[in-house]
Order: C-alpha cells, then structure tokens, then sequence
C-alpha cells in the first residue's frame, strides 16, 4: 500500500440508489480484494471522494461499520465534483481516501437511549449510527428517529424509513415542512424543532444526535434544553471546508480544532467552547 | 560546533565541487531587479548582498504546485501512479538567511505531524541548507522579537558569516553539513578568532513575543481585528511569500478527457473563497475573520498544537503587501490589547 496520504483507493460503484431529487446512494466496493477485507472504520468517519477528472468531495461514510465488505456514500449533487460523479454509472471506477475524522462514542452510550434528529441531507451521517446501533441492538435503550425534509420527494432511505417504521423497538416519526406535503402523506407537518417539541422525548439516561442544515440546528438545541438534555449528551457533526482531510491544508478549522482531525463529531458542551467559526 | 573559514576565493569553487558531486544548488539570484530563489547553471550567479528575497526558499521542499499523483483512464477502470521521488534532486540552498531557514521547523511541523506528507517528506530528506547570516536588515525585519536572530544557525545545516569582505566563518551545525565540507576539507581554513555578535546586523527587538501570545489566547471577539485589517484587500500575497505558510488547495490538472494529475498548490486563508461552502455559507465571510486567522494560526494554534510559531520574522509579508500592513507593528498593538 502507498504511503501516500494523498492516493486514493480504487473502489468501483456497485449499485447507485437515486433516493430524491439530487440526491444518489453509490455502494462502493474496494478494488483491492485484500483491502475490501480489511478496510475498517467507525460510526462518524468521512472519506475524500475521487471523480477522476473533476477532483475530490467530502462526504460522511453512510453505511454502518458492522456492514462489512463495502461502504456507502449518499451525497446531493452541489456543484463541480458531486455532479461528475452524479454522471458515474454502475461498474465505473472512483477513488477513496479514509476513513478521517473522529467517532461517535457508541462504546460510552452502551445501555442509554439514543435520539436522533435529522434534517434533510443530514440523515447520512445518522444513517451509520442508526444501522450500528439497530445491528447491536442489545447494546442500547429506546431508540427514537425524528426526520424531516422539505417534501416528501426530499426524503432521503424511503426504503429504509419503511424498515424502521415496521419495526417494533425503534420509534420513527418524520415530518415534511408546511406545504411539502401530498395527499397521501401520514406523517407529521411541521418543521423539526416543533415536531421535536411535540415528541416530547425523555432526557433521562438518553443521548441525543442532531445533524442538519446550521438553521434546523439552531432552533433544535433550546428545544433539547427545555426538554433538559445536558449540553454533554447532545452530539453534532460540523461541516467545514475541507481538502486533504488530514489536517496539514490548513482550511476547516474552528479556532484550534480541526473538524477533519478533532471532528467531525463534536458533542454541544465541546462546541460551546469554540468560537463561532463555523 | 565545529568552526572553519572559507576565503570569498574558495567559495565558488567550493560550491562548484558540490554542483558537479551531483547536487543541485538553490540559492538567490537577481534578475530584473528581483532577486529570487533559483536553481543555479553556474555559481557566479549567485546573489550574497540583497537584504532579503522577494520569495522565500521553501518551494524547495514545498513547490508553488506539485504532482501528487496521476491518473489514466483505461478500457474497464482507471490506473493510478503515484508519486514518484526517484526524480527528486539532492539540493543544496545555499544563501538563504536565519529566518528562512528556522521556518522548515513550522513547515515539518504541519506536514509531519500525525502522519507523513510523502512529497514534502521526500524533498527535505534530499536538502541540505546552507544558510548566510544577516549584515543587513530593513525596518521591517524583526526576527529578534520571534526567538530568532541574524546569525542564528537553528534549522541550518551550515552558516557562512562574512568577515568582512574576504571570507566567511563556517559554522557547521548539522551531520548533513558536515557531509558538504569534509570532502572538500582542503578549501577551509581554521576559523579565526572573531565576535560573530560584531559581524551581524542590528535587529531590533520590537515586541514581545510572550506577551503577544499571552494577549492573543482572549482576544478572538476583539475589534482589533477589524481596525488592523480595514484595508486589507485580501490579496493573498502575505501567505505567498511567507516561508512558514503552509496551506494548499488540492486541484485537478486534467490534460485532456482521458489522464491527468492531481495537484496542490499554495492557497491562502487570506483569499474569500478559502472556506467558502458550496452552499454558500462562509465561516469566514468577511476579511477581519481571515487576518484573525492568519495571526492566530501563526501565534496561537500553531504553538498550542506543534509547539512551533508559523512566523520567523522575516519582514517579507510587510514588504510584499500593496497596502503596506505592517505585521510587526500590528503585533506590537497586539501586545498592550485590552481584551
Ligand atoms: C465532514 C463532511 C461531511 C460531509 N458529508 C456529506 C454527505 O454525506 N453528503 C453530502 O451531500 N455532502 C456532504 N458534505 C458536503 C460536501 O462535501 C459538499 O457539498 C461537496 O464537497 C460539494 O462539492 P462540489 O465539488 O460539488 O462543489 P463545488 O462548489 O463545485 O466545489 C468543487 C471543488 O471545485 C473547486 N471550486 C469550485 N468552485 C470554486 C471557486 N469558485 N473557486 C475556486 N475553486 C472552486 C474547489 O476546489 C472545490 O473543492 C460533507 C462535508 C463535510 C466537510
Ligand atoms: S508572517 Fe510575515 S514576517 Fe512572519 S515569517 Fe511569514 S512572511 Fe515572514
Ligand atoms: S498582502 Fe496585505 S493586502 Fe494582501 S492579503 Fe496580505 S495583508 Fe492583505
Ligand atoms: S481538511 Fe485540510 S486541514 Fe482539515
């Protein structure tokens, strides 16, 4: 294997999802048998994704660890490099640098209850822990998921959400903004803080995960106050800027944190001692 | 420290002996009016009486761009190659000052902390630093208030210091340095007994550099940063020339549809488009935050995370910028800050 930091791996697109407008599911199998078998990463981790030609993209790894022998990335075509590789069919060649960035720390929520609260393109980085945990079930409590999106189009894993939905030990709610909503629609309307509010979820022995759009984010964390989740139980994911994602190009910090070393993951008590740089 | 003389006589063919022993020489070269680092046909081009170069000598193990690695599209997949150092030359930078060479400290520390850079890795393992002492400063050096000095030998691997205009005392520092004298051993005499203090220019000490640090750790809210940066036009020209800069941009450089390289170039946190989200949210959307960054990555961060300051003091970020922002001034200020 090299030992440069900056070649990617090989992996090839083995099956392409289109989950909303915009927005594509690639699994990825590592070119390199060897590697396939031994490549391994934790809950919360990111990659640097390769459309040769075109350069690299930042995305969390979406599937769970405990899903071995390939990795998954759910990304929202944005601008140059997410559009070449919205173009990459299945059976095409990309390349991967990762894992990066530090983990969610599931070992210390053994025993606790897990709350996630996602907002539009935001479930993938829950999507890993939600699989990690439901495929280690006995680990944890109550697990809860509240999603939202702008519309039921918008809604990212439908297959999945179905999944959750009929499953007994997980309680899922999602909701669409006013106005995103069709006929057919049984779930709530509502932006995320007020359907969270509704919720009304116990703080008790509980960990709350939070990924969304910086605004979503905002009027999430004085609903958790109320609700008297400690600033240490309530855990996010920052997304800077980032182009070597090993912490030497000098771009996605925060104060003296590194998102791509010191995080992605970051709990709130650790965020309310960074400046507001991101 | 092992100590000789060189006659100004010996010198070039000294450095001539080490040219045709395979290595190349990167010293400072002035060419229309401008005296930069250059890789050298003959020694006689050499520049030794400049204050200071308008670039530093980093891109000898940095490069302003650089290949990391190409890629080939083939019939079912694509083939990589990585980066190759066999083509790598052994170097000599002869010629540079003090401060440039203490800033390959802040370089390694960025790019060898936690894992490896290959690139830069690579290239330092084939340079050696032959460094000269300052004679002569501008009003605008001020490595004396950084920990540093105009004969310092910390990073070099040898310092030349002219005495007067008919030699230099050679300090020979490093095992690498040794490795340049001792087969040319016959060219060096015993060094004589001179003050080196007398020999160098007089920097004065501008601020102080504890007290700046102590200031900077509460200052991140202050307005200071909007008073010193009002006119900064976010050129980017302070990182360019900085030979302890270190942030890059990683780029493709496709040649046609089918192959290419993948690049990384000099980026500067100056520049608005350095953290701007695709989005279009930007942490650091106006040109107050980005100075904050530039001094508190170089005087806060840097020393909190890799024990090493971004700055030496060479004076170069003043002398490059087209609004004349004075850094040494800015820091004095800095210093007496009331947060
Ligand atoms: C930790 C982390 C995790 C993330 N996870 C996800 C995820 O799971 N899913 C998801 O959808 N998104 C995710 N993102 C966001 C995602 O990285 C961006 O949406 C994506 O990189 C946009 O890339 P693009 O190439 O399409 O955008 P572009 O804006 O086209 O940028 C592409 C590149 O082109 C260059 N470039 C473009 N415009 C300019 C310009 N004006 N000047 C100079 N250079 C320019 C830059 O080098 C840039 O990197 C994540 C981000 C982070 C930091
Ligand atoms: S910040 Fe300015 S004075 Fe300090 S090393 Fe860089 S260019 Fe020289
Ligand atoms: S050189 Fe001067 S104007 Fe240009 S970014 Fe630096 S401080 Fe600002
Ligand atoms: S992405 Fe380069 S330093 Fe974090």
């Amino acid at each position: 294997m090299s030992d440069n930091i900056y070649l990617p791996y090989l992996v090839t697109i083995e099956k392409i999802t289109q989950e909303a407008p915009g927005v594509r599911t690639l699994r990825l199998k590592f070119n390199d048998e060897a590697l396939a078998r031994s490549f391994e990463f934790k809950a919360g981790q990111f990659g640097e994704y390769s459309a040769f030609g075109e350069g690299e993209s930042t995305f969390c790894i979406a599937s769970s660890p405990t899903r071995k022998g390939y990795i998954e990335c759910t990304f929202r075509e944005a601008g140059r490099v997410t559009s070449a590789l919205a173009k990459l069919e299945e059976g095409q060649t990309m390349g991967f640098r990762g894992p990066y960035g530090n983990t969610f720390p599931l070992d210390e929520w053994r025993g606790k209850n897990l709350l996630f609260v996602a907002g539009g393109i935001a479930l993938p980085p829950m999507r890993c822990v939600i699989w990690n945990a439901l495929d280690t079930r006995g680990s944890f409590g109550d697990v809860s998921i509240l999603y939202g999106a702008k519309t039921v189009a918008d809604l990212v894993y439908k297959h999945e959400l179905k999944e959750w939905d009929e499953r007994p030990d997980v309680r899922l709610v999602t909701t669409v903004d006013p106005g995103g909503e069709t006929p057919e629609w049984k779930g709530e309307v509502g932006f995320v803080p007020a359907v969270l509010e509704k919720m009304n979820p116990s703080a008790e022995n509980t960990i709350a995960i939070v990924c969304g759009p910086p605004v979503m984010i905002k009027f999430t964390f004085p609903v958790l106050d109320k609700l008297g989740f400690a600033p240490e139980n309530i855990y996010t994911t920052l997304e800077n800027r980032m182009k070597c994602g090993v912490g030497k190009c000098g771009r996605c910090n925060v104060g003296d944190k590194y998102v791509c070393k010191d995080g992605p993951v970051f709990s709130r008590a650790q965020l309310e001692a960074l400046p507001a740089e991101f | 420290m092992e100590q000789k003389y060189i006659p100004k006589s010996s010198l070039k063919a000294w450095l001539a002996k080490v040219k045709d022993g395979g290595k190349q020489i990167y010293a400072p070269v002035t060419e229309g009016g401008k005296t930069s680092f250059r890789r050298v046909k003959s020694v006689d081009d050499i520049s030794m009486e400049h204050v200071q170069t308008a670039q530093s000598a980093k891109g000898v193990a940095f490069p302003r761009t650089e290949k990391l690695f190409s890629y080939a599209m083939q019939p079912g997949g694509v083939a990589l190659q990585d980066y190759d150092s066999a083509n790598i030359p052994h170097t000599v930078v002869f010629g540079l000052h003090p401060c440039d060479a203490a800033a390959f400290k802040p370089l390694s520390g960025i790019f060898g902390w936690d894992t490896g850079d290959k690139p830069f890795g690579e290239r330092m393992q084939r340079v050696t630093l032959v460094s000269l002492s300052c004679s002569k400063c501008d009003e605008l050096c001020f490595c004396t208030s950084v920990d540093g000095s105009p004969g310092s030998a910390v990073g070099s691997d040898i310092l030349l210091t002219a005495v007067g205009s008919e030699g230099y005392l050679v300090e020979i520092v490093t095992d690498r340095g040794r490795a340049l004298t001792e087969p040319h051993a016959a060219l060096f005499e015993a060094a004589p007994d001179v003050n080196k203090e007398e020999l160098l220019a007089h920097v004065p000490v501008r601020f102080s550099v504890g007290a700046v640090e102590r200031s900077l750790a509460g200052a991140f809210e202050s307005d200071v940063w909007k008073q010193q940066s009002a006119r900064c036009l976010g050129c980017g020209a302070c990182a360019f020339v900085c030979p302890a800069c270190a942030c890059f941009d990683i780029q493709e450089n496709p040649k046609g549809s089918a192959s290419g390289d993948r690049i990384r170039c000099w980026d500067s946190c100056g520049f608005s488009l350095f953290t701007l989200h695709t989005s279009g949210h930007n942490p650091r959307s106006v040109q107050s935050q980005r100075w904050r960054q530039r001094l508190l990555h170089k005087f806060s961060y840097m020393p909190r995370r890799l024990s090493v300051r971004g700055c030496t003091g060479c004076g170069r970020c003043s002398r490059a910028c087209p609004v004349d922002m004075n850094l040494w001034e800015h820091l004095s200020e800095l210093e007496n800050l009331k947060n």
